[in-house]
């Protein structure tokens, strides 16, 4: 096993560990700060293949996030009110399956991804980090402004989505819920970061130039990797929303695409188990730091000072040492 | 002499003032090293970013194997055989050696919205770029991270990524810019072997080895051709003598 496998295997099983140690010892709320710690991580991870693999620094995220977390609560919120969601060409009133929602997310969060990806790629740089930064916050604005699902006051979702066979109320089985799903997001970002996809998206972070020398159009693959991002991170948010049972404006302002940033950082851009490395040390540092002072942000910011200046690799980059797992 | 691989025709680029093209017509015929040299600022750079693509010419034809590409973007002409080095090298560093040149056999295969099959486990892709880096002498240089290969080697390196390409034409911007006497006289003779499999269209400053290698020479000066010919030719053409070549012939 290589050093980096060794690390990324001790970060799973640490997660793992917390959640099943706080189930023994009664701590409930310890399990769903592993919760949300899974749940943020895959919202890192769907950044993660695009800023860490395709190189391209979106300020938008909390756009997808967002939206995937509305997704959640708008189809709940119809089925637990039994109001009409739409009338034709069928009648519809939402739904409360996780099975269905997720994937409503998805395509939510995908769509967002092309459209916004289709006009900021046709930018590079700071344009870029800009214009994905005023397409999420036009979202955000809409949102608050938009009084059906419940404007500036967010959309409560009462009771959690159910999954077929599980209590997702149980905090010990929902946290079973969002590591799995942790686990088949990073695996299926290893699959790609080695494909064929992955090889032109790795080398249109590097040289676009050289991209299309070898005859390969960059902005179809990076458009591509990011719808699919975009979809990753809508499925986080829709599991974000499930977690607090409460949707709200704020998961799709700059804020939190600032803070799935961070996560990146933290943890070693362009590292597979970078976002999970990134989340944890995040809550670990909200919680503890939280505890003695409400400025904990202080001392994450003279910490993300250190890891940009002297660590840039991150955590992983710390531990591993060495290049990207390319 | 079969039909030109390369052809251009009449083309004009300006950039205000400037005429860097000026009414250029040129061709590259199968199996010659055609050099292009002229002194610094002829627009040589120029000429070769409009037969690659990734600037427009204000007027005037490119023909690749007598089809017009005006309208095609670099990656198309790439697609179509133009393989190109650039006159900085350019390879993706962070990747070895090997994945550079896959990643060109992957362009020239076409196929790259592919997302389940590790890609360097492609057996294909994989025994198509150990042969371009054989051919460049890099063979054993192949687990190499590009960003530590010597400058020579990433200069091999972009060769060897052309080649990758299965090229109908090499268009090589100074492929020998800051290599050493003896790095410059092996890649003459490596150039000189692949003029065999598709025609060079060669830009380079090191004039010996234009002499050596070159079937046909011509020269640019402030955007204009003002001679063609062998390297006879051109050694022995006044003109030339006197706004190029100088005191020096």
């Amino acid at each position: 096993m290589t050093r980096v496998a060794a690390i990324n295997t001790a970060l799973a099983a640490g997660l793992l560990g917390v959640a099943l140690a706080a189930l023994w010892g009664g701590e409930v709320f310890i399990i769903t700060l592993a919760t949300k710690v899974a749940i943020l991580a895959i919202a890192g991870a769907g950044l993660n293949l695009v800023l860490g693999y395709g190189g391209l620094v979106s300020f938008g995220h909390a756009a997808f996030f967002g939206l995937g977390g509305y997704a959640a609560g708008i189809l709940s919120h119809h089925a637990m009110t039994y109001s009409p969601m739409f009338g034709w060409p069928v009648a519809f009133s939402g739904t409360t399956q996780m099975l269905w929602i997720w994937p409503v997310a998805m395509l939510v969060g995908g769509l967002a991804a092309l459209l916004i990806g289709a006009l900021s790629l046709r930018t590079s740089g700071v344009y870029f980090i800009m214009l994905t930064l005023a397409f999420g916050q036009m979202i955000y604005y809409f949102a608050i402004s938009w009084p059906a699902y419940g404007g500036e006051d967010g959309l409560p979702i009462y009771l959690r989505n159910q999954f077929p066979g599980l209590d997702t109320l149980d905090p010990i089985q929902f946290f079973g819920l969002a590591f799995v799903l942790l686990m088949a997001v990073l695996a299926l970002t290893a699959m790609l970061a080695r494909s064929r996809f992955g090889l032109a998206l790795q080398a249109a972070r590097q040289n676009r130039q050289r991209l299309q020398a070898v005859g390969i159009r960059p902005g179809g693959v990076l458009l591509t990797a990011f719808v699919i991002s975009g979809a990753i991170t809508a499925l986080a948010g829709a599991l974000y929303a499930d977690l607090n049972r409460f949707v709200s404006p704020s998961m799709l302002s700059w804020h939190t695409s600032g803070e799935i940033l961070v996560f990146l950082i933290l943890g070693g851009t362009g590292r597979l188990f970078a976002p999970l490395a990134g989340a944890a040390l995040y809550i670990t540092l909200e919680h503890l730091l939280g505890g003695i002072s409400e400025h904990w942000q202080l001392f994450l910011g003279a910490l993300l000072l250190g890891v940009v200046l002297y660590a840039r690799g991150g955590v992983i980059g710390t531990l591993a040492g060495g290049r990207r797992d390319v | 002499m079969s039909d030109p691989v390369l052809q251009i025709r009449g083309l004009h680029k300006s950039f205000g003032a400037l005429k860097a093209t000026d009414d250029v017509t040129l061709d590259l015929r199968e199996g010659e090293i055609h050099a292009l040299i002229g002194p610094n600022g002829a627009g040589k750079s120029t000429l070769i970013k409009q037969i690659t693509g990734e600037i427009a010419p204000d007027a005037g034809e490119i023909l690749l194997r007598g089809r017009r590409v005006n309208g095609d973007d670099a990656a198309a002409r790439a697609c179509a055989g133009m393989a190109r080095s650039f006159q900085v090298s350019s390879v993706a560093p962070d990747f070895s050696a090997l994945q550079n040149v896959v990643l060109a056999a992957q362009g020239q295969s076409g196929a790259t919205f592919r997302f389940f099959r590790p890609v360097m486990r492609d057996r294909g892709l994989l025994a198509a770029a150990r042969d371009c880096l054989a051919r460049t002498g890099l063979a054993d240089r192949a687990e190499i991270t590009a960003a530590e290969l010597s400058h020579g080697e990433r200069r091999k390196l972009e060769i060897a990524m052309a080649l990758a390409l299965k090229p109908r034409l090499f268009l090589l911007d100074e492929p020998m810019a800051g290599m050493g006497a003896e790095g410059a006289e092996a890649l003459g003779g490596l150039l000189d072997r692949l003029r065999g499999q598709a025609p060079i269209l060669l830009v380079e400053h090191d004039m010996d080895a234009v002499f050596r290698l070159s079937d046909r020479i011509s020269v640019l000066v402030y955007g204009r051709i003002i001679a063609t010919g062998s390297a006879e030719q051109i050694r022995n053409n006044p003109e030339v003598q006197q706004v190029y070549l100088g005191a020096e012939a």
